[in-house]
């Protein structure tokens, strides 16, 4: 039982980041359909961002983790949003209007150039690097199950994270300019609306929820690279799809499913630890045979 | 609408996947130096980029020397060489293309390498179909030379002109079972593998030794490269209480495993092969690793007598990355091949292919003294220098604890 309990821990840590990787995959596909394969590259420069930002740091407030935590999630948060949104300008605006393979087609190609660019120019970026802790604190048991504070962190981070862009989105007059422009473009426009600026909006938000993510996960797991972004957007694309993609809740959900789904099948499903990829997406298949949309996938409004 | 673009993304995440395979394929000449008007192309195929460059660059160092050397010294007469290194990005169909680059090309006398032993496995028949001899400083896998069927006494050599300057996993898993049972009096181990050829292989040759001695294995899981989160398998393995567990794969896993392993009160050695024992293990895992043990083939190139030349030259060229574990056996290798081609091309005018097989033969009959000690091969094209190396983890460094042969088995 405290097994079973233990990988379901497992699974939500995990899940957690693949989540909040999703959240930017259904954002920008529910306001533009456009399936942004780069978004894994945002996570991963998140990630060095926030790694660059710690080596930065005078020695002494590198230790100190109440200072280093936090700037080093604003310098990821910040890289993330900056380089989606030059993205978004500079790859993807040019391309508005364009049949829908184009923009896709240069998703993949922008993701390509952003992995090879950090490779290249970023100093130790050809083999891992190595990523500090910043949290102090080992580990409580509850019920013969350990969870690190550091696992409760980011799974609440990634919670909160969650209910705020949902309440932005439902409350705020520029949540409620995105629903619009998820709608219809056309008339959203008519009614006032800068569609850039959602568009630009849009790519942001999905940059600061990435750029947490791949902070986060440094933190984790202890060390990066430049691939990250690679199986880390591509379960999260997944998690999206599984979700309902276009569906905020359902992005979270797909991303927990996802991660839930690989700790359990390495635990119970025979040879588990060698096919987990694969049973999450026997998983994700099912779920499209018998339910197209995704989990959650029709509470946006279908169209044309 | 909607549900035509999650098809199109199907295809279009396959892209991807292919394109990730393609990346940038650097080609320098090295050996300027004029030695007659003749060149021949000495090869390499390694990663030299991802997570597996370091290793990558000590073996395109150490290839290098070996090939500017060679011309300062005009040790094959009337020839140059020219070096032409290619990166295979620890991937194996990548390895395949640069292979076929390499083997289109009408003056290759050898090619040195691969790294990996998966990589090995598509490299070998290309290579063999035009005839190139490869030397591989760093393939431990034994079916690579030994045929699929060894592990049931039925040794085939596959290719004829494949050789290794490294020592197989069938002595090498069974050597790490030794030490740590015997030696380090582990009793219980888990063993998890990477599901590549040298990961499982060498879980496979370790976990027949380690049994035979009287060691239990608890659990075996696999793992995935490029995998950062182990967590599933720790918790799978933590309630079953080894003493030890046993890696076989490369230090990028093998590293964080170790980390997140002692991270979750799991505080057992992680042992592994000669895949992480790289430096780049502890810079990753910090204070985790201490205590972790890994084997490596041949003796610890900074001990070795015959390797003090090797390093002072090393040192000299100035080369930016250490030559870290495969430079010395990558710079025997070469030397190998040099000899070989000096023997089988003197007095000829081109490569072709009764040259090819001479320079087979040569290789096949090589007994030299080189930076690891005396290198000669097998009837299997393996090398006749059986010896490894333990290494631990003390004071955030690999500090070698047993040097020694592998007897019985």
């Amino acid at each position: 039982m405290s097994q079973l309990l233990q990988q379901l821990v497992n699974g939500l840590v995990l899940g957690a980041t693949y989540g909040l990787i999703a959240l930017g995959y259904t954002m920008v596909y529910g306001i533009i359909q456009l399936i942004n394969f780069a978004h894994g590259e945002i996570y991963m420069l998140g990630a060095f961002g926030g790694l660059t930002m710690w080596k930065a740091l005078p020695t002494g407030l590198q230790t100190k983790n109440y200072i280093a935590l936090p700037l080093v999630l604003l310098a990821g948060i910040v890289t993330s949003t900056v380089v989606a949104v030059l993205m978004e300008r500079w790859a993807y605006r040019p391309l508005r209007g364009a049949p829908r393979l184009a923009p896709l087609i240069t998703a993949i190609g922008v993701s390509v150039f952003l992995q090879e660019a950090v490779r290249v120019f970023y100093p130790g970026a050809k083999g891992p690097l190595a990523f500090p802790a910043l949290f102090t604190g080992k580990s409580i048991t509850i019920g013969g199950v350990e969870v690190k504070y550091l696992s409760i962190f980011v799974v609440a981070l990634a919670v909160a994270l969650m209910i705020a862009l949902q309440a932005f989105v439902r409350t705020s007059s520029t949540g409620r300019a995105m629903r619009a422009t998820a709608q219809d473009p056309d008339t959203a426009a008519l009614m006032g609306i800068d569609i850039n600026r959602i568009i630009v909006i849009t790519f942001a938000l999905g940059g600061v929820l990435a750029g947490v993510a791949g902070v986060l996960t440094g933190m984790q797991y202890g060390a990066i690279d430049v691939h990250i972004g690679y199986i880390a957007g591509l379960k999260a694309f997944t998690a999206a799809v599984l979700g309902g993609i276009g569906n905020i809740t359902g992005a979270m959900l797909g991303g927990f499913l996802i991660g839930i789904i690989e700790a359990l099948g390495t635990q119970y499903l025979p040879q588990g630890s060698a096919y987990k990829d694969a049973y999450a997406f026997v998983v994700l298949i099912l779920v499209l045979v018998f339910r197209p949309t995704g989990l959650l996938g029709e509470s946006v409004a279908a169209r044309a | 609408m909607r549900s035509r673009i999650v098809r199109l993304a199907v295809p279009a995440v396959v892209g991807a996947v292919a394109l990730a395979g393609c990346g940038s394929n650097k080609s320098s000449n090295s050996g300027s130096s004029g030695n007659g008007g003749k060149t021949v192309t000495i090869g390499l195929i390694a990663p030299l980029s991802g997570s597996l460059s370091a290793l990558g660059a000590g073996m395109n160092n150490s290839v290098d020397l070996a090939v500017k050397q060679a011309n300062a010294n005009k040790t094959i007469k009337g020839w140059t060489i020219r070096y032409e290194p290619q990166d295979d990005q620890a991937t194996p169909n990548v390895g395949a293309q640069v292979a076929s680059k390499l083997a289109s090309e009408s003056n290759v006398g050898a090619v040195i390498g691969t790294l990996n032993s998966s990589v090995s496995q598509q490299v070998q028949p290309v290579l063999a179909q035009a005839k190139i001899v490869q030397i591989s400083p760093a393939n431990t896998n034994p079916p690579l030379s030994q045929g699929p069927n060894f592990a049931k006494g039925d040794k085939k050599r596959p290719f004829d002109s494949y050789f290794r300057t490294a020592t197989t996993d069938s002595v090498q898993g069974p050597y790490g079972a030794q030490y740590l049972y015997t030696t380090a009096g582990k009793k219980t181990a888990a063993t998890v593998d990477d599901q590549l050829a040298y990961g499982v292989g060498l879980v496979q040759q370790f976990g027949q030794e380690y049994t035979k001695l009287g060691g239990k294995i608890l659990d075996h899981e696999s793992v995935t490269g490029g995998q950062k989160d182990f967590s599933a398998v720790i918790s799978k393995i933590k309630p079953k209480h080894p003493q030890a567990v046993y890696y076989g794969g490369q230090y990028p896993e093998a590293s964080l495993l170790a980390k997140q392993m002692k991270a979750a009160g799991l505080n057992i050695p992680l042992m592994g092969g000669d895949g992480i024992q790289d430096p780049t293990y502890i810079k990753v895992a910090g204070a985790a690793a201490t205590g972790d043990l890994a084997t490596s083939v041949g003796a610890p190139t900074a001990q070795l007598a015959t390797a003090k030349t090797f390093i002072a030259d090393y040192k000299a060229a100035g080369y930016k990355e250490p030559y870290s574990t495969y430079g010395a056996l990558s710079y025997d290798a070469t030397n190998v091949a040099i000899a070989a081609l000096a023997k089988a091309l003197n007095g000829k005018d081109k490569i072709d292919d009764s040259v090819k097989q001479a320079i087979i033969t040569a290789v096949q009959n090589t007994k030299v003294d080189g930076v690891t000690g005396s290198v000669s091969f097998d009837q299997f094209g393996d090398t006749t220098n059986k010896l490894l190396t333990v290494y631990k983890v003390e004071g955030g460094a690999w500090v070698p604890v047993k040097t020694g042969s592998f007897n019985g088995g």
